[in-house]
C-alpha cells in the first residue's frame, strides 16, 4: 500500500507514517473498493456468469443479449425521457424560483424550507406519496373530474404511455429545491455592482438574466447538470416504490435491471453488463465535466 | 441643514411606518404592487405545490377507511381517528411478519448509529491527514475516492457482496456499517479535509512545535475547532442512512430490513384490501426522522447539502 512513497532515502517510508496508517482505510476504499470492484464488475461482464461469478469469457455475448432484451430497450428509453425532461425542468424551476427568491424578498427562510423539504425525505416516501396523490380514484385525476371535467384522464401510474411522466413529477418534487438551492448560491456570489451598472444602463431585469447572469454562472450551471445528471443514471427507489416497474415492464429503469438481475433472477453476467452500460453512461457525462473544471486548472 | 433634517425626518419616519406596517424596503412603494404579485403569487403556487403531498399525507392518515373511499384526498378529515397511525407503527404486514414499522424502525436506529459514528470518524481522521500530513501519493488516493462517488453503487455492489461474504459479515449489522462508511466517505472526506485546509496553518505549526503529534492535534486541537463540520456531518449522514434503500435491500436480512424496506413492504405488498390511510401514517413515520433533523437543523443542512453539492 506504502510502495507509492518514493524509494529514495529509506526513511521516506515511514515519514508521516501515523498519517498514512490513519489513511489505510481510506486507501483501501479507493483502491479495493472503487477501482478494484470496477473493474471486477467490466471483467465480469464478459462472461456468462449465472448463479456464481464464474471466470469463462464470452465476449460481448452478455452485451448483445442485453441489447435485444425489450426490456433493458424500455428501461434506456425511460432512462432517456426522464434524464432528459428532468434536466431542462429542474433547472428551469430551479433557476426561477432562485430568482424569485433572490429578490429581497420577506419570509425567505420560510420559502426555502418549503422548497427544500421534500430532498429530506427519501425516495421510497417520495413515491410512496405520488404513488397516493396520483392515484386515478382517489387522487388528481378523480379531483378534477368532480369539478366538472369528467373526460380528464391522468393516471400515469396505470399508463403504460406516460406513466414515466408520473414519476418524473415526483422526482422533480423532491429534486428541484436542491437546484434552487445552488443555483441561489450562485446569484449570491454575484457582485452587486453587476446589477447595478446594468440598472445604469436601463437594461430590463430579464435581459439582465439571460444576458449577463446566466453565462456568467456557467460553472453552477455545469456543476448542477453534473451532479443530477449522475444522480438520474441511478434512480431506481423512486421507481421500485412508486410502480415497481409497472404497469408490466413500462417504468423499467436499468439500475432496477441491474439489482433485479443481479439478486433476483440470479443471471449475474446480465447484471453485470447492465451496470457496466451505468458506468459507461456516468463516464460520458462526468469525464469530459472532470476535465473542464480540474484539468484545465491544474495547467493553468 | 433643513433638507438635511428633512432627510433625516423622512427616514426616521420611514422606519417607524416601517415597523407598524410590515417593511417593504426604503422607497414608500405600494405593498400590493403588480412587481410584488406577481413575485410572491408565483413564490406562494409553487410553495403550496411543495406543501401538498405533505398535507395530503398528513390527512389522509387521520382520516378512517369509508371517508377516504368516499372522499377526495384534499378533504380535511371529518372524524380524526389515530387508528391508522397505531396499526402502521404496531400491526401492519409486509408479506413476512405483521410488526407494522416498528421492526424497522429499531433496525433503522440500531443500523444508524454505529454507522453515523464510524463513518465519521474514518472520514474525519481521513480530512484531517490529507489536510496536514500530506505524503506523496495521498492525493492520486483521494481523487480515486472522489472520481469514485460518481460510479452507480450497482457497479461495486457485487465485489461488496463477495468481500462481505468473505469477511463473513455478509447480512450482519456489521457488513452495513462497513457499507455505509465505504459510500460516505468521499462526501465526509471532502468535507473534513476542507475545513481543515481552511484553518491557519500556524495553528498546526504551532502544535508541532510544542511537540504534540499526529493524534494528539486531532483530538486537541482539530476536533474542537471542527465541531459545527462535525454537526454538518451528522446530518448528512443521519437522512442518507435513514433514507438508504438499495443498501438495506442487498446488505440486510429481512427480519433485520431498515424502515424504508419494511415501509416499501408494507405499502406494496399485494396481498389484502389496500388501506391508503395506514399506508400514508407509515410512510409519514418514516418520513418523520429526516424531517425533524431538517427542520431541526435549518441552514446546517442547506451548508450540508452545498459543501457536498458544489465541490463535490
Amino acid at each position: 500500500m506504502r510502495s507509492d512513497a518514493p524509494a529514495g532515502r529509506p526513511n521516506q517510508l515511514f515519514r508521516n507514517l501515523n498519517s498514512k496508517i490513519a489513511l489505510i482505510p481510506m486507501m483501501l476504499v479507493a483502491l479495493v473498493v472503487f477501482l478494484g470492484g470496477t473493474v471486477w464488475t467490466v471483467v465480469y461482464s464478459f462472461t456468462n456468469s449465472k448463479l456464481l461469478p464464474r471466470l469463462k469469457f464470452v465476449g460481448l455475448e452478455q452485451y448483445e443479449r442485453l441489447w435485444d432484451a425489450p426490456r433493458w430497450i424500455i428501461s434506456i428509453q425511460n432512462l432517456a425521457i426522464y434524464g432528459i425532461l428532468s434536466l431542462i425542468f429542474s433547472l428551469v424551476i430551479g433557476f426561477v424560483l432562485a430568482a424569485l427568491m433572490d429578490q429581497k424578498i420577506r419570509f425567505e427562510n420560510t420559502f426555502r424550507t418549503i422548497f427544500l423539504y421534500p430532498f429530506a425525505l427519501s425516495f421510497i416516501v417520495t413515491g410512496l406519496v405520488w404513488q397516493w396523490v396520483l392515484n386515478p380514484e382517489y387522487g388528481v385525476q378523480f379531483i378534477v373530474r368532480s369539478l366538472g371535467f369528467t373526460s380528464f384522464q391522468f393516471d400515469p401510474l396505470y399508463n403504460a404511455d406516460i406513466v414515466i411522466y408520473g414519476i418524473l413529477i415526483a422526482g422533480l418534487w423532491q429534486g428541484t429545491g436542491l437546484v434552487m438551492c445552488l443555483m441561489l448560491a450562485g446569484l449570491r456570489g454575484i457582485d452587486e455592482d453587476i446589477w447595478k451598472a446594468a440598472r445604469v444602463d436601463g437594461i430590463p431585469m430579464w435581459r439582465t438574466y439571460i444576458f449577463i447572469i446566466i453565462p456568467m454562472m456557467r460553472p453552477v450551471f455545469i456543476t448542477t447538470l453534473v451532479l443530477i445528471a449522475s444522480s438520474i443514471v441511478k434512480v431506481y427507489d423512486l421507481v421500485v416504490a412508486q410502480t415497481s416497474g409497472g404497469p408490466g415492464i413500462a417504468s423499467e429503469v436499468p439500475a432496477k435491471y441491474v439489482y433485479d438481475y443481479m439478486f433476483q433472477a440470479q443471471n449475474l453476467g446480465q447484471g453485470f453488463a447492465a451496470s457496466t452500460m451505468m458506468l459507461i453512461t456516468v463516464a460520458i457525462i462526468v469525464i469530459p465535466w472532470a476535465y473542464l473544471e480540474f484539468g484545465g486548472k491544474k495547467r493553468g | 441643514m433643513a433638507n438635511v433634517s428633512s432627510l433625516n425626518a423622512a427616514a426616521s419616519f420611514d422606519s417607524v411606518s416601517g415597523q407598524v406596517a410590515g417593511p417593504r424596503g426604503k422607497k414608500p412603494r405600494k405593498a400590493l404592487s403588480r412587481r410584488n404579485i406577481i413575485l410572491y403569487g408565483t413564490l406562494i403556487v409553487a410553495a403550496l405545490y411543495y406543501l401538498l403531498p405533505l398535507y395530503v399525507m398528513v390527512v389522509t392518515s387521520l382520516k378512517g377507511m369509508p371517508e377516504i373511499r368516499l372522499g377526495n384526498i384534499f378533504s380535511p378529515p371529518v372524524e380524526i381517528t389515530f387508528e391508522p397511525w397505531v396499526k402502521a407503527w404496531a400491526t401492519a404486514c409486509t408479506g413476512l411478519n405483521c410488526d407494522g414499522l416498528s421492526r424497522g424502525f429499531w433496525n433503522s436506529v440500531r443500523i444508524l448509529l454505529p454507522s453515523v459514528v464510524v463513518s465519521i470518524a474514518v472520514a474525519s481522521v481521513s480530512g484531517y491527514a490529507l489536510a496536514n500530513w500530506r505524503f506523496k501519493g495521498a492525493d492520486v488516493f483521494f481523487s480515486i475516492l472522489i472520481v469514485g462517488a460518481f460510479i452507480p453503487y450497482q457497479v461495486m455492489i457485487y465485489p461488496i457482496v463477495i468481500v462481505l461474504r468473505e469477511l463473513g459479515v455478509y447480512g450482519t449489522l456489521t457488513g452495513l456499517v462497513i457499507v455505509h462508511t465505504i459510500f460516505g466517505m468521499p462526501i465526509l472526506t471532502l468535507l473534513f479535509r476542507n475545513y481543515f485546509t481552511s484553518l491557519p496553518e500556524e495553528l498546526f505549526k504551532a502544535a508541532r512545535i510544542d511537540g504534540a503529534g499526529f493524534w494528539q492535534i486531532y483530538f486537541r486541537i482539530m476536533l474542537p475547532m471542527a465541531l459545527p463540520i462535525f454537526v454538518v456531518a451528522m446530518i448528512l449522514q443521519v437522512t442518507g442512512i435513514w433514507n438508504d434503500f438499495l443498501f438495506g435491500v442487498v446488505f440486510t436480512r429481512p427480519d433485520t430490513y431498515p424502515m424504508t424496506v419494511q415501509l416499501n413492504n408494507i405499502v406494496n405488498s399485494v396481498q389484502g384490501v389496500k388501506e391508503y390511510n395506514v399506508n400514508m401514517a407509515a410512510t409519514l413515520l418514516t418520513g418523520a426522522v429526516p424531517l425533524i433533523v431538517y427542520f431541526v437543523s435549518g441552514r446546517l443542512f442547506v451548508r450540508g447539502i452545498a459543501a457536498g453539492a458544489v465541490k463535490g
